[in-house]
């Protein structure tokens, strides 16, 4: 599983929906995270990819979109 | 050695329920209480300041201690939402509790203000004597500012809360405490002057999440305790989503975290105390006990301090 299904996994049971949302498009603007959803989202992150997310990078703009998740989680490897 | 002496607090009379604030914020009551745990918050009246609140909960602490402000070594005010730039309410309380010209001195710190005026207290009182830490808020106005922000208003009340740390004995020792503030985030929680209050939301709950139990974790461990030992958790009322959090966090039962938000909202600096000054109340504090305090606010500054009774 790529690392693009395996965040989409984790929003899935993060967020509770069985939809996905455009990579691009805001998961909190379209109701996919809210502010203490967005926390569960990072520890479950954290444990998938096995990376210890410092809380200097913890700028919720970084985890806005699937994809921006992504490229965060791409920088980690 | 420093231990806590007692505590005080000041609400204000008036009640503002979710469906008061509702009407005026155009959404609705069931809403707030979704998102925050809150269902009615005290406003306090136009002749009501963060001095005069202060002080009601300076004298209900003093009353409590069997002292009076002339057994007082040091006062320390902290507030976030003080009226004017200088000088803060300090010596105006110091001053109307008939202190005479005992030190004074403000903490401009909002949430975390409470927790870290028992920090410098427990440091300070074997040179001062007893020191009153009062935290002191009129969040109303902060919040009424325009444009009203909804998701803000919410959240806070007003009110005041007081502790005295004594050199000599009390109810409980102080063991231990930690500090921290990282300015990184300065921006994301502020309030400028005559300026709404302006919060990142997203921001600050995952900041909080992970610094409050890290923070609590970091002193419970320096000092060989598991958190299950912990008797009460007196924590900073932000957001009972929050406390709630902090608790999983640290694998304690929700029930050790003493909560007031529902009836109080968020009084910031003020609100450790206020539930402090309850819980010591009743219950209160048994031999042999562990009491943890914790605080997150703007900065941001965060911390715990352990005590025993």
């Amino acid at each position: 599983m790529d690392n693009r299904a395996r965040i989409i996994t984790i929003l899935k049971t993060v967020s509770k929906k069985t939809s996905v949302p455009d990579a691009d498009e805001s998961l909190f603007d379209s109701g996919f995270l809210d502010s203490f959803a967005l926390p569960d989202m990072v520890g479950e992150l954290e444990r998938e990819f096995s990376i210890k997310i410092p809380d200097s990078d913890l700028n919720p703009r970084k985890f806005e979109s699937i994809s921006r998740i992504e490229s965060y989680i791409d920088s980690r490897k | 050695m420093a231990f806590l002496k007692s505590f005080g607090s000041y609400l204000p009379s008036r009640v503002v329920s979710n469906d008061e604030l509702a009407a005026g914020l155009n959404c609705a009551p069931d809403w707030i209480r979704e998102v925050s745990g809150i269902e009615e918050r005290r406003y306090a009246s136009p002749d009501e300041s963060t001095a005069s609140m202060a002080v009601a909960a300076a004298q209900q602490c003093l009353e409590r201690a069997g002292l009076t402000a002339g057994d007082i070594g040091l006062f320390i005010v902290a507030s976030g939402s003080s009226e004017r730039r200088f000088p803060g309410p300090a010596v105006t309380v110091a001053h109307q509790l008939g202190a005479g010209q005992a030190p004074a001195f403000d903490l401009p710190i909002a949430s975390a203000g409470s927790l870290f005026g028992m920090a410098l207290a427990a440091t300070l009182a074997e040179a001062h004597g007893h020191v009153l830490v009062v935290a002191s808020e009129k969040m109303s106005t902060v919040v009424a500012r325009e444009p009203v922000e909804p998701g803000v208003a919410i959240l806070f009340g007003d009110g005041a809360g007081a502790c005295i740390v004594s050199p000599g004995s009390g109810p409980a020792r102080i063991l231990d405490h930690v500090l921290h503030s990282d300015g990184a985030f300065a921006e994301d929680l502020r309030l400028e002057f005559d300026a709404p209050l302006a919060m990142n939301g997203r921001s600050v709950i995952m900041q909080a999440s992970r610094k409050i139990p890290s923070g609590i974790a970091e002193i419970l461990e320096r000092n060989h305790k598991p958190a299950s030992v912990v008797e009460v958790f007196l924590m900073h009322q932000a957001n009972q989503n929050l406390i709630d959090r902090v608790a999983r966090a640290l694998e304690v039962e929700p029930a050790k975290f003493y909560s007031n938000i529902r009836c109080y909202g968020n009084t910031s600096a003020a609100s450790m105390l206020i539930a402090a000054a309850e819980w010591w109340q009743n219950p209160g504090p048994r031999p042999g006990q562990i009491i943890c305090f914790a605080a997150f606010g703007a900065g941001f500054h965060w911390g715990a301090l352990l005590a025993e009774a």
